[in-house]
């Protein structure tokens, strides 16, 4: 009965060692995917105990572990890559701040800086020393964005950053399991839900604790003491991983440009992309000053969101770390809106942020033809509402509420653009019924806006309107960080622009896209929100597609007619 | 003498049968016939009457599990459906979530929902959050859309209004205009079928049952018909994803209730298991041939939810099939069967799964024209499976064909079968613990309770994985599934939304609620149990203000009173704490949703006694099996299970051979037989 695996063996008695090597192969991969797991429960512990919507329903949060050098090992896969290379830069500043050999069991440590952290004070990253048998092994680091920090509260109207509320630099937050109360309270006292951000950062801390413990375990199972050959193992095979992918690529330097909307201005961001060997370098040189309004963007989630937007073209299954980090190469001059110094406003960097991707891949579709989507929103269009005292007119209690809507997405070089779907962004939306039982607000209107998908062979994603007004006849006002409402969305390859942005009442009036604005007691907010740009000329898309289309009421008969030609 | 149980659950792999008897249980496995699923039921069904030489006639119950509703929603073989909602709203089950689930892959593409936007129709009506109207339904509107449904002979509609849960009137009034104007056609109203907050999930449920209605009213009737012709007279019920079972009736009305079966029946057995064997913490294995189902068990109880999620179509990744809103069993359902294919990823890692190659080709070994490598065929090389007697012979298994299929993840067949069991087994560990974390739990000094084609092949590696000591592989574990259905209460959950401050609960209103979803139940459950005794669970979804998801608090039996107001607050706060280890202080509290839950008694057995030993059993012969954990192989004694009895013990390594699976005993395991003839594996580590 043993006969099936005669040959097996005999092969195996013959070549020992590439049987042990082979072995030991698949036992670090059994590792690197515990590793992963473990940074999958440290983050599924954040989203389940945070308060913030935006960590909950948006998963605007992230978790890694580290060595001792502070080169990440894993990271979870969060909704935001705003926290991609950021957090694991973070922790370079802790442990420069704290050696790590001063580092004790039950140490923990905390900022909010927007430079050495994830680029806006609602960010707190939290880092810990992981013990193992009494001998420290790694660091674990995770980020939550907090329900309230303070300040001018969601808006992009602030003009530095000390308008924006409480900055904590890097600071021990827990030391040896006994939180620091003088702290706490500066906290608490800074905040407008105290209870909640508290247990919010309560909520990073236990993240941590729970890394520790679950690498802790993975640790003992394995029988290794330190994790020195397994984040070798991670590091170098993804570094080459990501090498491999690159040198498959056209090697040299390709240049683009794209103009936004801005606060007040139009903002050009710039980019040259140079391939070359084992890296990419976007030098956003010649991109536009910093403004004097909250959507300046640090360095360290300019570096985030380029190196997402390039990962996901070039090696998008290849788990992020140390590895992976340094593939992209990302310069901005000092000054510039992409790389804004202390004390620049920095709030709603992601307004700025999100737009990256676009730039970068403006440039590669030059050299990568055919694997590029085009344009998109790409800027989230979330409707930050509030009224009370200073904000609205009329009756009704007071509310804030952010609740989390995308315009279309760009079209993919052999797809349609996604419809009403964030892109870069990973974010989730908010239930009508949801905000509507916390709030006195009506949602009147949420559907597709048919035709503001970029006429193109692949047709962008489309764009949706949203009209809400108060329920009781109260007011309200906006804070709005909203783009592509002067600058379309771009097509590629002869597909044309997606359907342009605008916020308005019902009344008639026209709103500015960024800034905080009221609706007046009895009104309706009108907000329609854009297109992704097209792939392909109109022309060239497939007869039965725009057939399709005209049924399905996404592209009017009109539309048909002129743009893509149809009888 | 209508003496005879019988039970039948149609995986995508294979179909089980199990036929209790009053002296002894019948098994049988068959593959799944995908195009007339009834096939195989009727085939196995005569298969095992005859094989335990049962009149047909002696049948006095059927207990079905299916995956056929599954299948159509998967499949997209449903009728052709038209969705009417508020107007201004129709694209909100296309557009979900606004989320991208796969945050690197730019070419991801989110599930097309089951109505294109063509046939989804708005009326104008508007019902408030608090159940105010604010704008009356347009009755006008309504017909000239039935009249434009009629003539695009649409054969079933789904209605869901804003808020409907908590004020049903226009809904009601939308169903019965559409019973006038459209006879014949099936009405779903979400105020019926998933009458909870939240529209994406409400709308979706809803289509997702007027979808497949036609279909399974259909194929019920027919397979009540050719159980008739066979013979067989006895009652069908139905095992719904919750655990318990219904009349054909109610399947036939609200058939999405009917998508995750199996696996409930699966964790029926499970419980039974934990029981017998008094374990107050354990962990339902089930692995088959395209999935592995993993379940929590705590104090004898399941954990039960009200989400789920079919037809993932991308990788099994949340967010990428239909959500559902019914009662289920809380489980984790991941792409990792005796099916699922292993391949190399960009980086020279080994991947196993999702994707199966089903039953049709089938693994490399089945010699049926699969060609890629998948877990059967490493089980089949590391020497767990003997060629000649898997499914009891009869799917031979080609071991040459597995070797060669392997080659292409490692030029030794052996290391790559080595590294396809280990990357499975972990993938399966690392899915069990995210799902204890998020349910506040942890896997460690539990024991693994094992059933389902592939899973004793697996749940000794598995257990060690997960810091557990001890694994129960209950008899007849090949077909675990279709033996809890035999188990199954017949039972029935209704659920409403009413949005409260418990600090300021509505007394009067919930007791009237209460006393209402009571009847409702109980409605449903005497169909199949006119006069047996009912056990009733109350249940609240509740979570701090401010919080987006909400956890579930059992409520006392009894009707409510003011008191409950701090009462609630504290049956919270405790299973917060629960849950997420600690409280928050000074925050209000809200209840969004409550459920009641009505099934028969159906006591849990009692622990077994323990036995004497007896002399160690003697292997039937020696095999190969080669131990990816050590990266050695080693002779392992084989033994038919059948001549194992109570108090026989044995140490690994060895392999236990029986006709639906093979139990493996790695060295450093030590294996026993309990007085039930269940196999425990002890972990000697």
């Amino acid at each position: 009965m043993s006969n099936q695996n005669g040959p097996a063996d005999s092969a195996l008695r013959a070549s020992p060692s590439g049987h042990q090597t082979a072995l030991s192969d698949i036992r670090m991969q059994v590792m690197w995917n515990r590793l992963l797991s473990v940074v999958e429960e440290q983050a599924k512990t954040l989203v389940r105990t945070a308060f913030s919507t935006a960590a909950r329903e948006a998963g605007d949060i992230s978790a890694g572990v580290f060595d001792l050098q502070g080169q990440m090992l894993a990271q979870a896969v969060t909704g935001t890559p705003g926290h991609v290379n950021s957090m694991a830069r973070s922790v370079i500043h802790f442990i420069r701040e704290f050696p790590v050999e001063t580092m004790k069991p039950g140490d923990h440590f905390v900022t909010n800086d927007p430079w050495k952290g994830t680029g806006h004070l609602y960010d707190i990253v939290v880092t810990s020393p992981a013990f193992h048998e009494g001998k420290l092994v790694a660091l674990f680091s995770c980020t939550t964005h907090v329900v309230d920090i303070g300040g001018w509260g969601q808006s992009p109207d602030s003009r530095q950053v000390f308008h924006e509320g409480l900055f904590l630099p890097l600071l021990p937050l827990v030391r040896q399991g006994v939180f620091d109360e003088s702290l706490m309270k500066i906290v608490r006292a800074n905040v407008r839900e105290p209870v909640q951000v508290e247990g919010d950062i309560h909520a990073l801390v236990a993240c941590n604790a729970i890394g520790e413990a679950r690498l802790s375990e993975m640790m003992k199972e394995h029988g290794i003491a330190t994790l020195d050959e397994l984040g070798e193992h991670i590091i170098s095979r993804s570094r080459a991983g990501m090498a491999a992918a690159i040198a498959k690529l056209p090697q040299g330097s390709w240049y683009n440009e794209m103009r936004i909307d801005g606060y007040n201005d139009p903002i050009d961001l710039k980019a040259k992309v140079t391939i070359a060997g084992d890296h990419v370098e976007v030098d956003y040189t010649g991109t536009s000053p910093h403004v004097s309004f909250g959507i300046n963007c640090p360095i360290c989630y300019t570096e985030a969101y380029t190196a997402f937007g390039v990962k996901c073209l070039v090696a998008p299954t290849i788990p992020n770390n140390a590895g992976t980090l340094d593939a992209v190469l990302v310069k901005a001059p000092e000054n510039c809106i992409v790389n804004a110094p202390w004390p620049s406003a920095v709030n709603a960097r992601s307004t700025i942020g999100h737009m990256l991707p676009d730039v970068v891949y403006g440039a590669l579709h030059q050299c990568m033809p055919g694997t590029v989507p085009a344009e998109g929103t790409s800027n989230l269009w979330n409707l930050k509402l509030a009224a009370g005292h200073g904000l609205s007119e009329g009756v009704g209690v007071p509310f804030q509420v952010t609740t989390f809507h995308s315009g279309g997405a760009g079209a993919r070089p052999t797809k349609d653009g996604l419809s009403a779907t964030p892109f870069p962004s990973g974010v989730r939306n908010v239930p009508v019924e949801i905000t509507e039982s916390i709030t006195p607000l009506v949602i009147w209107k949420k559907e597709y806006r048919p035709d503001s998908g970029g006429p193109g062979e692949h047709r962008g994603g489309l764009g949706q309107v949203m009209e809400v007004s108060h329920r009781h006849g109260g007011g309200f006002g906006i804070h709005a960080t909203f783009e592509r409402v002067k600058f379309a969305a771009r097509g590629r390859e002869g597909g044309e622009a997606g359907g342009n942005g605008r916020l308005s009442l019902a009344s008639g009036t026209v709103l500015k896209a960024k800034g905080f604005q009221q609706v007046p007691p009895g009104d309706k907010l009108v907000v329609e929100m854009p297109g992704g740009g097209g792939y392909g000329a109109a022309s060239k898309r497939d007869p039965a597609k725009v057939a399709r289309d005209v049924t399905l009421g996404l592209v009017s008969a009109e539309q048909a007619k002129v743009r893509y030609g149809a009888e | 003498m209508s003496t005879a149980r019988l039970a039948v659950d149609i995986g995508g792999t294979f179909t089980d049968l199990v036929l209790e008897t009053p002296g002894r249980t019948w098994s049988t496995k068959l593959l799944t016939t995908p195009d007339a699923p009834a096939r195989a039921v009727l085939e196995g069904a005569q298969q095992i009457l005859a094989l335990a030489q049962c009149p047909p006639g002696d049948v006095g119950l059927v207990v079905h599990g299916t995956t056929l509703a599954t299948n159509a929603l998967i499949e997209r073989k449903g009728a052709k459906t038209a969705l009417i909602t508020t107007e201004g709203f129709r694209d909100s089950v296309e557009m979900a979530w606004e989320h991208r689930f796969e945050q690197y892959d730019i070419h991801m593409e989110r599930p097309e929902p089951l109505v294109p936007r063509n046939w989804r129709l708005g009326v104008p009506e508007r019902v408030a959050a608090d159940g105010e109207v604010l704008l009356p339904l347009d009755e006008a509107a309504l017909r000239a859309i039935a009249a434009k449904l009629r003539a695009g002979n649409v054969e079933a509609v789904a209605v869901c209004f804003l808020h409907s849960f908590t004020n049903e009137v226009h809904e009601r009034r939308a169903g019965e205009i559409l019973a006038e104007e459209l006879p014949g056609v099936s009405v779903s109203l979400s105020c019926d079928v998933a009458p909870e907050i939240r529209e994406y999930e409400r709308t979706s449920t809803t289509i997702a049952n007027a979808y497949v209605l036609p279909l399974m009213g259909k194929y019920l009737g027919e397979l009540a018909d050719g159980l008739k012709v066979a013979g067989v007279n006895a009652p069908l019920l139905l095992m719904m994803s919750s655990g318990g079972i219904t009349t054909v009736e109610t399947a036939q009305r609200y058939p999405v209730r009917l998508v995750e079966s199996g696996p409930a029946g699966g964790a029926i057995l499970a419980l039974g298991v934990a029981a017998e064997n008094a374990l107050d913490r354990a962990v339902a294995f089930d692995m088959g041939g395209t999935t592995a189902k993993l379940t929590l068990l705590d104090d004898l109880t399941l954990q039960r939810s009200r989400q789920f999620e079919v037809a993932r179509a991308y990788r099994f990744i949340q967010g990428s099939g239909l959500p559902v809103r019914i009662p289920v069993i809380e489980l984790v359902e991941i792409g990792a069967g005796g099916g699922s294919i292993a391949r190399l990823d960009a980086l020279g890692r080994i991947q196993v799964g999702p994707d199966s190659s089903g039953s049709v080709p089938g693994p490399a070994c089945y010699g049926r024209g699969g060609t890629e490598p998948t877990v059967t065929d490493a089980d089949t090389v590391l020497g767990r499976l003997d060629p000649s007697r898997f499914a009891g012979g009869s799917i031979p298994l080609y071991p040459e064909r597995a070797a060669k299929a392997l080659e292409s993840i490692n030029a030794n067949a052996q290391i790559a079968a080595a590294g396809v069991a280990e990357i499975v087994d972990e993938t399966m560990a690392s899915a069990a613990r995210v799902h204890a974390v998020e349910n506040g739990k942890d896997t460690a000094e539990r024991t693994l309770i094992a059933f389902g084609g592939a899973a004793p092949l697996h749940a000794a590696r598995l257990a060690r994985k997960l810091g557990m000591k001890r694994v129960v592989v209950p008899v007849g574990a090949g077909v675990g599934s279709a033996h809890g259905f035999l188990r199954a209460p017949i039972a029935y959950e209704v659920v409403r939304t009413r949005h409260m401050r418990v600090e300021a609960l509505d007394i009067g209103m919930l007791n009237t609620l209460f006393t209402a979803m009571r009847a409702e139940a109980e409605a449903v459950v005497r169909l199949g149990a006119p006069d047996e005794v009912l056990v009733e669970h109350r249940t609240a979804f509740m979570r701090y203000r401010g919080q987006g998801h909400e956890i579930a608090v059992a409520l006392p039996l009894r009707p409510f009173v003011p008191e409950d107001c701090a009462g609630l607050k504290a049956l919270f706060d405790a299973a917060y704490a629960q849950l997420f280890g600690r409280t928050i202080p000074r925050l209000e509290v809200e209840a969004l949703t409550w459920t009641l839950s009505l099934a028969t008694d159906r006591p849990l057995p009692a622990p077994m006694a323990s036995v004497s030993p007896l002399p160690a059993a003697k292997p039937v012969a020696f095999r190969s099996l080669f131990d990816p954990a050590t990266g050695v192989a080693d002779e392992a004694a084989i033994y038919e299970r059948p001549s194992l009895t109570p108090g026989m013990a044995f140490p690994g390594p060895a392999l236990v051979v029986e006709d639906e699976t093979t139990t493996v005993v790695p060295k450093g395991f030590d294996a026993s037989i309990n007085a039930l003839g269940q196999i425990i594996l002890e972990d000697r580590a």
